[in-house]
């Protein structure tokens, strides 16, 4: 008995001390990294989710050639980035719409690209084409049903993105205008996520951003444009908006040093190689 | 002794904090989004599904109640099969299975919901679709794929409770000539009941909470749903979908929600532990 409770006292002590001895690494390793930041420049990027993974993919780039410079890439929606830039937590902000007359005022927008929105079916969906008016009454709940567009008689599902997308709000301004989405819409959290429930629901329609498709769904033919890059490009396909980087009138030197780089021939053909269309 | 003490006020900073944290969280969220629901009136906030946060109108009748029938259905489905497999485990199978039987079950609880939600896009949700119709992503959806979340708490606490009744009141009733099931149901069941409904509650929490699996298939439409094959939004998945963007009011609204999700929870909760105590008193009074 009694040297059962030696050993589980004993057993007690080398865990504990075993714990004390990981909070004290770990405290180190927090402290070695807080140094090793220091040293170096950090270029905060904050906005749109949509350009989010499109701005560490040109950070991560840049930071190879400048190991200096550390791009710190986050989400947060395109508002939200601007109201960061105008704090000062971010030094750049990603906006994927334009900006309105009062914040033209305060900040310089970018063209770092332009991404055309989709509008995409099911791939057995009988409709290849429709108008933006038709789009428009589809997602404000005044046709519920295809075969009013002359497909299959099949309930139409609409498939919209969440409050705050980036995405949405491009959808809504191009297309909804004032006008209300009805509340019967699905609403998918990404693009993959829409793209996975149109592939599988003969009677969905969605949107989303046009290097993603794929050849699992089918993007329509808008008003008689095809929805290539090309299409984008000349301006003729009318579901369009533009990629922005948002800065200050003054921005630093490191600021203007990865901008320069993301409109470089170099960064601009990593943007087409993702799907986008280029700014210039 | 004087490692005694030492090892006595680690233990109580270290409980401290943890309990503070708490306290520090429930007063922050409570701070968060009070004010927007006064402002916007209980009224508009709490009785109408009009959540057009860009335009200002935050109603979150549709995901209250949306949250209320998820849960439902899976409590239904999780008490159902959960309970059942509890008595099996307990009173109807040779122990080599019982002794299989119990860690598989508890085994699913270490699945990560992402993958229940994954499994339940790609292969229920067509099912329901294709069977019943409607949009597959479903209230019908949801309960089904947190029934099967909730199972592992509801069994292994279930089968904790109906093994603590102690042996004298089966081997008593089957000696009065009582069958197997009749003891099961008549006195096992019955004495077993708190712990049972510890398990209820539990698994009520679980289902309540979880927020991933149910924005991959609730569908997270706005609208009141009318029937189990309509899509919903549940309080947290507005909270997880809108959060990543939302700023100012729109921010504190979710906030909001999460007060509101806060105080249905300790409602529910208060519930569940009155009846349980009432039940365990008739019990003991007879």
């Amino acid at each position: 008995m009694k040297t059962e409770w030696v050993f589980a006292y004993k057993r007690g002590k080398t865990c504990l001390s075993v714990f004390l001895a990981v909070i004290i690494v770990v405290l180190l390793a927090l402290l070695e990294v807080g140094c090793k930041e220091r040293g170096q420049q950090e270029v905060s990027v904050i906005g749109s989710t949509s350009i989010q993974p499109f701005a560490e993919l040109l950070g991560e780039e840049f930071h190879k050639k400048h190991p200096g410079t550390n791009i710190v890439v986050q989400g947060g929606g395109s508002t939200a980035g601007l109201q960061a830039l105008a704090s000062g937590i971010a030094d750049i902000g990603m906006c994927s719409r334009p900006l309105s007359s009062e914040e033209a005022n305060v900040f310089v927008p970018i063209v770092i690209a332009r991404d055309g929105l989709a509008i995409v079916v099911h791939p057995n969906n009988p409709i290849k084409a429709l108008t933006l008016q038709q789009v428009h009454k589809i997602f404000s709940g005044q046709i519920t049903n295809w075969k009013e567009l002359g497909g299959n008689d099949q309930g139409v599902r609409l498939i919209m993105r969440e409050e705050g997308s980036g995405t949405r709000e491009a959808f809504v301004k191009l297309v909804m205008g004032k006008m209300r989405v009805s509340p019967k819409a699905l609403v998918q959290e990404s693009n993959g996520a829409v793209k996975e429930l149109v592939k599988s629901d003969p009677a969905g329609i969605g949107y989303m951003s046009l290097g993603l498709v794929g050849g699992e769904v089918k993007a329509l033919i808008i008003d008689g444009v095809t929805p290539v890059c090309s299409e984008v490009a000349a301006a003729r396909y009318p579901l369009s908006r533009p990629f922005l980087l948002v800065v200050k009138t003054q921005p630093q030197p490191s600021v203007q040093e990865f901008i320069d780089f993301v409109l470089s021939p170099e960064g601009q053909r990593t943007l087409e190689m993702e799907g986008l269309v280029r700014a210039k | 002794m004087n490692y005694d003490r030492i090892i006595r006020a680690v233990l109580a900073t270290m409980a401290l904090v943890a309990v503070s944290g708490l306290a520090l969280i429930a007063v922050f969220v409570f701070k968060e989004g009070l004010p927007i629901i006064f402002r916007v009136g209980g009224k508009e906030f709490f009785l109408s599904s009009d959540w057009h946060p860009s335009e200002g109108r935050f109603g979150i009748l549709a995901m209250m109640a949306g949250s209320l029938m998820v849960t439902a259905g899976a409590m239904v489905i999780g008490v159902i099969f959960g309970l059942g497999c509890a008595i099996v485990i307990t009173q109807f199978c040779p122990r080599g299975l019982a002794m299989v039987l119990k860690p598989a079950i508890e085994l699913l609880a270490g699945i990560p919901s992402v993958v229940f939600g994954f499994m339940g896009v790609i292969i229920l949700v067509p099912l329901i679709r294709g069977y019943l119709g409607g949009p597959g992503l479903s209230v019908l959806a949801a309960s089904v794929v947190l029934g099967i979340m909730v199972l592992p708490t509801v069994t292994s606490i279930s089968v904790d409770a109906l093994q603590a009744v102690p042996r004298a009141y089966l081997e008593g009733s089957l000696a009065l000539g009582a069958t197997r099931w009749q003891t099961t149901h008549m006195v096992i069941l019955r004495a077993a009941k708190s712990g049972i409904l510890t398990a209820f509650i539990l698994g009520m929490g679980r289902a309540i909470g979880e927020t991933m699996a149910v924005i991959m298939v609730a569908g997270n439409s706005l609208a009141l749903p009318r029937s189990l094959l309509d899509p919903v939004r549940t309080l947290t998945s507005n909270i997880a979908l809108e959060m990543g963007y939302a700023t100012g009011e729109h921010r504190q609204a979710l906030f909001a929600t999460g007060a509101t999700l806060f105080a249905i929870i300790m409602v529910l909760n208060t519930i569940a532990l009155m009846v349980s105590r009432r039940g365990a008193r008739r019990y003991s009074k007879k």
